[in-house]
C-alpha cells in the first residue's frame, strides 16, 4: 500500500484536464498543471480565484468534476484523502484541541501504525522547535507556534506530497517572514513538494521556485518569480505581482529587436521578445521602481523611454522609497519608486517633471485592450478587502 | 500631562464602581437566593430531619418524633436494595439506548443536514413535538400499544417472536423502552447543540492524516462532542433513575420492575412511612452524586467546554 512507508523523496504532481463545477458556479475550467518532485510551488491568486479549490482536489477533500490527478505517476483520483501519499498544513491548522501537541504530531503516524510513532513526533516538534511544548493543548499556544505544530503534524508523515493552504496568513508580517524562511529551510532539508496556495505575492515570490498565477479558474501565468516580475504576459499577473504602469496604444513600427507604439503621440519602445502583441492596439507596461524622474526634459537616448512633460500630483514616503504620482495629460497617472538615496523628495507636488525607463524593462501584454482596459491598476478598496478578507476570517473566528 | 491627568479621572471614576456593581449584583442575587433557600434548603434539611424520625409511641399512623434513628436507613438499604439496583440499571440502560438513538439523529441535524437549514428545523421541531403532549399521555398511549390485546404483541407473538403467554407491559422491557423513549429529546438536545458548532475542518485534518471515516468519528468526531454527550447523558440518567412513572403498575410497569422512585412515592403517599421515604430519597440523591461527579470527572471536558 503507497501509504504505509515514508516517501523518501517527494513526487512529481499532475493534474490533467481538471474541471471543478460547483453548485452555481465553475471554481476551476480545464486545469493541466505539472509540478516537478522536489520543487516549491506556489499558486498565487486572490479569493474565489479556485487556489484553494485545487488544493483541496489534489487532497481528496473535493472530488473532481472531470479530470484525471496523478501524484509521482499514479492515479489517485478515485483515492479517498486518507489513502493518499499527501498532508495538509491547513489554514485554520485544525489542530485537535483535544489532544497535546504530541498526541497530535503523532496522529497520523499512529493511523498507519509506524513504529515509534513518540519518538518520530518528537523529532518532529524538535525540527520546528517545539519540542519542549509537547505535552501542552493546541489552544494554549500562540498563533506562531501552532502554526509550527501544524507543519509538524503533516511533515512528520514524510508525505511524498505537502500541501500548504495559507498557513502564514493569520500570523503578524515580522513572524510571517521568519516562517517563511523556516518553511523554505524545512523543504530544502527534507527534500519533499511542496505546493503552496497563497495570495500574498512577496510570500509566493520569496519562497516558491516557480509560482503559477490563477485567476477565474484558470493560471494566467507560469514561471520562476523572477519571470512573472519581469515579463508578466497580463494586465492581471503584472497587477497582481507588485505594481505596474500599463499603457495602451497602437503599434506603429516593428523592427527585428523592438516594436514601437504611440501612447497618446510619444512614442514607447519594447523589446520584441518581451512583447506578447506585435500588431493593432497593445498594452504595454513597465514597474513602477524601473522608472526615473526628471526635473528637466532628459538628453535624447536611443536606449531609454521618455515621457513627458507631466505634474506631480501626489508624493508620499514610506521609508526606503518615495511614490511619485505623476500626471501626464494624454497618457494618465503613473506611479514612479524612487529610493530614497538622499535626504528629501526629489520633486514636489505640482512640479513639472519626466518620466524615462530603460527600454529594456517594459513589456509588452497578451491582453486584447479593447476587452480589458489595461490601465487601472488592480489596488482599489474594494478589491484589496476581498484578497485581505481570508486572512482576516480566522482572527475573527478566534476572537 | 494630558495623559497624566486622563489617567487620574480614570482611576477615579473607576474606584467605586466594584462596590457599587457588587451592590447591585447581590440585590439582583436576591431573589434567586430567597427562593433556594426557602424551596430547596429548608425541604433539604426538613428531608434529612425526617429521614432519623422514629414512629411517635402512642401516635396514629404517620405520626412520628425525632430521634436520630439511624437505623432507618440500614433498613432501607436492606429492604430496597434490588430497587436501588434496579433503579440504577435500568436508568443506565435507558441512557446507552438514548445516547445511541440520539447521536446519529443528532449528528444528522446537526452536521449532515446543514447546507438545509430549513430541514434542520423540521427535523428539531419533530424531536420536540412530543412535549406538546404531556408525557403521561404518552406513557399510557404505549401501555395500550404494549398491551397483550395489541397489534404489536399479538403479530409478535404470531411469528413466534413472542411466547404465547407473554407479556410486554409489567416487564422490564416496557420500563427500560418508556425511559428511553420519554428522555430521547433530553439526549437529543444537547447533542445537536454540540455537533450544530462541530467544526468540520478537524474531521477533514483527521482524513489527511491517515484516518478513516470510522477512525475520525473515534478519535474526532466522538471526543470533540463530549461536551454534548456529557449533558445529554446526565439529564436523562438522573432524572430516569429517580423515574416512577415508567415503572409504576398504573403505566409500563410490574411488580418485578418497581424502582426506587415507586418505592418512595409508595412510603410517602400511601404507606405514610415518612422516615422511610426520606431516607431512600437521600440515598437516591448521594448516590447519584457520587455517579455524576466520577462521571464528569472521568469525561475530562474542561477545555473543550
Amino acid at each position: 500500500m503507497a501509504t504505509a512507508a515514508f516517501a523518501d523523496r517527494g513526487a512529481d504532481l499532475e493534474l490533467v484536464g481538471i474541471q471543478k463545477r460547483f453548485p452555481g458556479f465553475t471554481a476551476i475550467e480545464d486545469l493541466d498543471l505539472t509540478i516537478p518532485a522536489g520543487s516549491f510551488f506556489a499558486l498565487l491568486g486572490p479569493s474565489g480565484c479556485g487556489k484553494t479549490t485545487t488544493l483541496r482536489l489534489v487532497a481528496g477533500l473535493e472530488e473532481p468534476t472531470r479530470g484525471r490527478i496523478l501524484i509521482g505517476g499514479m492515479d489517485v483520483t478515485a483515492q479517498k484523502p486518507y489513502q493518499r501519499p499527501v498532508n495538509t498544513v491547513f489554514q485554520s491548522y485544525a489542530l485537535f484541541p483535544h489532544m497535546t501537541v504530541l498526541e497530535n504530531v503523532a496522529f497520523g503516524l499512529r493511523r498507519r501504525k509506524i513504529d515509534d510513532a513518540v519518538g518520530k513526533a518528537h523529532e518532529a516538534l524538535r525540527l520546528v522547535e517545539l519540542d519542549h511544548l509537547a505535552a501542552r493543548k493546541p489552544l494554549q499556544l500562540s498563533g506562531g507556534q501552532q502554526q509550527r505544530v501544524a507543519l509538524a503534524r503533516a511533515i512528520v508523515n514524510r508525505p511524498a506530497l505537502l500541501l500548504l493552504d495559507e498557513p502564514l496568513g493569520a500570523l503578524d508580517l515580522k513572524l510571517r517572514r521568519q516562517m517563511q524562511l523556516e518553511l523554505k529551510g524545512i523543504q530544502e532539508e527534507v527534500g519533499l513538494t511542496f505546493l503552496h496556495v497563497t495570495h500574498d505575492q512577496e510570500e509566493a515570490m520569496t519562497m516558491a521556485d516557480t509560482v503559477a498565477v490563477m485567476n477565474k479558474g484558470r493560471i494566467e501565468q507560469m514561471g520562476p518569480p523572477e519571470e512573472l516580475y519581469e515579463a508578466p504576459r497580463t494586465a492581471f499577473v503584472a497587477n497582481f505581482l507588485g505594481q505596474s504602469n500599463l499603457l495602451t496604444g497602437n503599434v506603429a513600427g516593428t523592427t527585428n529587436q523592438a516594436i514601437s507604439v504611440d501612447v497618446a503621440g510619444h512614442r514607447v519602445v519594447v523589446p520584441r521578445d518581451r512583447a506578447r502583441r506585435l500588431a493593432g492596439t497593445v498594452t504595454i507596461g513597465v514597474r513602477p521602481e524601473k522608472l526615473s524622474l526628471h526635473r528637466e526634459t532628459p538628453a535624447s537616448d536611443p536606449a531609454r523611454n521618455v515621457l513627458g512633460p507631466g505634474r506631480v500630483s501626489d508624493v508620499s514616503f514610506s521609508g526606503m522609497s518615495t511614490q511619485y504620482l505623476v500626471t501626464t495629460p494624454g497618457i494618465g497617472t503613473l506611479v514612479v519608486f524612487a529610493q530614497n538615496k538622499t535626504f528629501g523628495p526629489m520633486a514636489q507636488a505640482g512640479d513639472e517633471v519626466w518620466v524615462s525607463w530603460s527600454i529594456a524593462h517594459g513589456f509588452g501584454l497578451d491582453d486584447d485592450p479593447a476587452e480589458r482596459p489595461g490601465r487601472a491598476p488592480d489596488d482599489d478598496t474594494r478589491n484589496v478587502a476581498v484578497h485581505k478578507r481570508p486572512a482576516l476570517v480566522p482572527e475573527r473566528g478566534e476572537a | 500631562m494630558a495623559f497624566a491627568a486622563f489617567a487620574t479621572t480614570a482611576a477615579k471614576s473607576g474606584e467605586p464602581a466594584p462596590r457599587r456593581r457588587s451592590r447591585v449584583a447581590l440585590l439582583l442575587l436576591l431573589p434567586g437566593i430567597l427562593y433556594l433557600v426557602l424551596f430547596f434548603l429548608t425541604p433539604l434539611v426538613s428531608l434529612l430531619l425526617t429521614s432519623f424520625q422514629a414512629p411517635s409511641e402512642f401516635g396514629d399512623v404517620g405520626e412520628f418524633n425525632y430521634a436520630f434513628r439511624w437505623e432507618n436507613y440500614t433498613e432501607v438499604v436492606g429492604a430496597y436494595l434490588p430497587h436501588i439496583l434496579r433503579s440504577f440499571g435500568f436508568a443506565f440502560v435507558a441512557t446507552v439506548l438514548a445516547l445511541v438513538i440520539s447521536y446519529p439523529l443528532a449528528y444528522f441535524i446537526g452536521v449532515s443536514s446543514r447546507r438545509w437549514p430549513l430541514l434542520q428545523s423540521v427535523m428539531l421541531v419533530l424531536v420536540i413535538a412530543p412535549f406538546f403532549i404531556s408525557f403521561l399521555l404518552r406513557t399510557l398511549a404505549w401501555k395500550q400499544l404494549l398491551s397483550d390485546e395489541s397489534f404489536v404483541v399479538t403479530s409478535l407473538k404470531a411469528v413466534s417472536l413472542l411466547a404465547p403467554d407473554a407479556h410486554l407491559t409489567g416487564t422490564p422491557f416496557a420500563v427500560i423502552f418508556g425511559l428511553t423513549y420519554n428522555f430521547i429529546p433530553f439526549m437529543t438536545l444537547p447533542l445537536y447543540a454540540t455537533l450544530e458548532r462541530l467544526d468540520l475542518r478537524y474531521l477533514e485534518a483527521g482524513t489527511d492524516l491517515y484516518a478513516n471515516p470510522f477512525h475520525v468519528f473515534l478519535k474526532v468526531t466522538i471526543p470533540l462532542s463530549m461536551p454534548g454527550i456529557v449533558a445529554g447523558t446526565l439529564l436523562t440518567f438522573i432524572p430516569a433513575a429517580g423515574d416512577y412513572i415508567n415503572a409504576s403498575r398504573d403505566f409500563l410497569g410490574g411488580p418485578d420492575s418497581q424502582m426506587i422512585g415507586n418505592v418512595i412515592e409508595a412510603n410517602f403517599l400511601v404507606l405514610l412511612n415518612y422516615p422511610i421515604a426520606a431516607a431512600l430519597s437521600l440515598i437516591l440523591m448521594a448516590v447519584i452524586l457520587v455517579v455524576v461527579s466520577f462521571y464528569v470527572k472521568r469525561a475530562g471536558t474542561e477545555e473543550l467546554l
